[in-house]
């Protein structure tokens, strides 16, 4: 209750009694401001003590939070360590038994600060020395005319980094490099492509990969999520030197100007060996063509097993064979018309060499012989939408999707219209093109059991699922047939004892740029399917104009070329894959042994 | 009481900060050294790095391939063939079990023969 500082009754008395009334009114002052001290001093011991409750609080967090980092097991700041930004920008490539087909080592790179050379003249003069690809007038210009920064090489050798240091020069320097290495030379050329520096800096720079499947999988290898897993290839490096090694031994020998080899695992869809000749070193790849009317084929970056789309002749007539049997228009045994020549419209069709192997042929004796006119009347029963259809669910109306950036480009040609005679040329492969990539791929589809799979560079941990786009039966069958191609066909000098080849040969003239086909250049195929008792691979061996001149008379049919080398290269891999030769058959008599060994019955 | 709570309190306050200073300079030389040690692992991989390409590059097949040519006389090395593979036919059938010792002959010499030499 608040009193008043002059309470009436006590002044009016005091007044009475003659004394001073405001003695009460200072009196009742001071007692007011003696409680209003005391409440006061009562807040701030509060807020004292709350104030030091804050601190100490404050100090135990802080001390036992030093603690705690005291006491705990320190913890390598890897992400944040010098250095580690400049390691493994982009992954490995491996074949599938973990040997390296790409990796990256460091390397330094060389630049200038013209500013502050000491004597741009000499360094001029002793970098021309050092690295003669250098002008070292053109060098000394550049260190003169103002600039301050003058890139000089972009990959150093140690050797050329001492020498470059010997100078002494304060304004040569050098900036650390990742830089991609093939150590395998120009093994897999094809496949692996290449790559460059693409953003340079003065501490480091992105490779970036410039062809093959350094460039189709660039986001994949450069991914730092994933740059400490190698990129593992369905490769086998032995396998792929070996075929390298056959193929170019007989692209020799047979004087073509080019070859092309891929051996397939029917099972996974997996490529274990892809060569093109002539090939390249990736380490240094060569400047593509920049002539116009060259022709890219030239080059020797040109895939030719992928990228390039040829007539593949004779190979394609398992095709219309295979369709008619899965349709029940035709048994193996079953005789069809084989007269040649064949009149069709204004067009003639005719047998290798003119010959005639009619009039009536059985299906299988068909394949065997190569007959283009019993063939063609296989394709026309079968007709033009069905033959499309069957030839586009095998992939040849696409690209490969194999994991090289030159597939996607490598469209086959195909007729835009589909008259009947289109159906009869292209049941025997002539009229539309396709790369050797397709052929391997519709070739492992009939050696696995008909079932189609997406061919791939990367490896597959076991069987993989398919379209099918023909019976089991019907594969069965037309993987005999290709066996009887080799046993008594075409394809006699690729018969390698124990591995029961099966397999078709193609020649093919090539089409002149001008129009119409030249008399004298062929592309020779042959797509062989092995073991034939339990279909496991496929290989597809195609030469660029080749010429066997072994014999009397020029010789230009796969099988004198395609067929032999595809052979030796059966012969020589099919062990290292751990295929066991079936050789007790071939003792028992399976096999004649009998008789002169013949060349090829005949071929187209 | 009140001081020398005091005292104890500002005493306790020198030795965490003399505490805290010493724990300062350890972290700063573990850093050090791990900085250091980064450094060295840097090093020693990109050493591993130009081992395993070396590694690669001296087994390269076009180089073991010259190799075994050039050295064929010493090694005999020649390209896998088919006839290779053996057949279960080719494996020796184990001969007979050796008969056991019967007749155990000392041929060992005595300490004695051997001092009287």
């Amino acid at each position: 209750m608040r009193t008043p500082l002059r309470p009436l009754a006590r002044i009016l008395q005091a007044r009475a009694e003659g004394l001073n009334p405001d003695v009460i009114e200072t009196e009742n002052l001071r007692s007011r401001h003696e409680a209003w001290r005391e409440r006061n001093r009562v807040r701030a011991e509060r807020r004292l003590m709350f104030l030091s409750l804050g601190f100490v609080i404050a100090f135990l967090a802080i001390g036992g939070r030093m603690g705690l980092t005291a006491a705990t097991e320190p913890v390598e700041p890897r992400a944040s360590a010098p250095g580690n930004e400049i390691i493994a920008l982009r992954s490995e490539i491996t074949d599938r038994n973990g040997r390296i087909l790409a990796t990256n080592m460091t390397t330094y790179a060389l630049y200038a600060h013209p500013k502050v050379m000491v004597d741009p003249k000499g360094v001029a003069t002793k970098l021309g020395a050092i690295f003669p690809d250098l002008d070292a007038a053109a060098l000394e210009r550049r260190f003169t005319d103002g600039r301050s920064f003058v890139w000089i090489r972009k990959v150093l050798s140690p050797e050329q980094m001492q020498a470059v240091y010997e100078i002494g020069d304060p304004g040569l320097l050098f900036g650390p490099r990742e830089m991609r290495i093939y150590p395998n030379g120009s093994l897999a050329a094809h496949v692996l492509g290449g790559a460059s520096f693409g953003a340079e800096g003065v501490n480091s720079a992105e490779i970036i990969g410039v062809a093959g499947i350094e460039k189709a999988l660039d986001g994949r290898l450069r991914d730092p999520a994933q740059a400490d897993t190698p990129l593992t290839l369905s490769l086998d490096l032995s396998l792929q030197a070996t075929v390298e090694e056959v193929l170019g031994a007989g692209m020799t020998m047979l004087n073509a100007k080019g070859a092309a080899a891929i051996l397939m695992d029917v099972r996974t869809g997996e490529i274990l060996a892809l060569a093109s000749l002539p090939t390249f070193d990736p380490n240094d790849r060569p400047a593509p063509i920049v002539d116009k009317t060259a022709d890219p084929g030239d080059s020797p970056l040109f895939n030719r097993a992928v990228q390039g789309v040829y007539e593949l002749g004779s190979t394609f007539k398992i095709f219309a064979v295979a369709q008619a049997l899965d349709l029940g228009l035709v048994r193996p045994d079953t005789l069809v018309n084989a007269d040649a020549p064949m009149t069709w419209g204004k067009y003639k069709i005719k047998e290798f060499e003119n010959k005639n192997y009619g009039p009536l042929l059985s299906v299988t004796e068909v394949i065997a012989q190569s007959s283009n006119v019993g063939t063609a009347h296989i394709a026309l029963m079968i007709g033009a939408l069905r033959q499309q259809a069957f030839l586009k669910s095998l992939g040849f109306f696409e690209p490969t999707q194999v994991e090289l950036v030159e597939a996607p480009g490598a469209r086959p040609l195909i007729p835009k219209r589909w008259p009947e005679i289109v159906t009869i040329t292209t049941s025997y492969g002539h009229g539309m093109s396709a790369s050797p990539m397709h052929l391997a791929a519709a070739y492992a589809a009939i050696a696995n059991g008909g079932v189609m799979l997406k061919p791939t560079l990367l490896k597959r941990d076991g069987a993989t699922s398919g379209i099918r786009v023909m019976s089991e039966a019907t594969a069965a069958e037309a993987v005999l047939m290709l066996r009887r191609v080799v046993t008594d066909g075409t394809a006699s000098l690729g018969d390698v004892p124990g591995y029961e080849v099966a397999g078709k040969t193609g020649t093919a003239d090539k089409p002149n740029p001008s129009g119409g086909y030249y008399a004298d250049k062929v592309i020779n195929t042959f797509a062989s399917i092995f073991p034939a008792s339990n279909p496991q691979y496929v290989l597809v061996v195609m030469l660029d104009e080749p010429l066997d001149t072994a014999g009397s008379e020029p010789r230009r049919t796969a099988g004198w070329t395609a067929v032999p080398v595809a052979g030796e290269i059966i012969r020589r891999i099919a062990p290292m894959m751990g295929l066991r030769p079936r050789l007790e058959a071939a003792i028992e008599g399976a096999i004649p042994v009998s008789g002169p060994v013949l060349g090829p019955v005949s071929d187209n | 009481m009140r001081p020398l709570f005091g005292i104890l309190a500002f005493l306790g306050l020198i030795a965490l900060g003399f505490w805290a200073y010493r724990e300062n300079y350890t972290t700063q030389a573990a850093l050090k050294e791990a900085q250091g040690l980064q450094r060295e692992i840097l090093v020693l991989r990109e050493a591993l790095a130009v081992q395993r390409v070396e590694w690669a590059y001296l087994n390269r097949p076009d180089r073991l391939r010259a190799l075994a040519a050039a050295n064929f006389d010493r090694l005999q090395l020649l390209p896998m063939e088919p006839h290779q593979f053996g057949t279960p036919g080719e494996v020796a059938y184990p001969g007979p079990a050796l008969p056991t010792i019967s007749q155990p002959v000392e041929i060992q010499g005595t300490e004695t023969a051997a001092e009287g030499l």
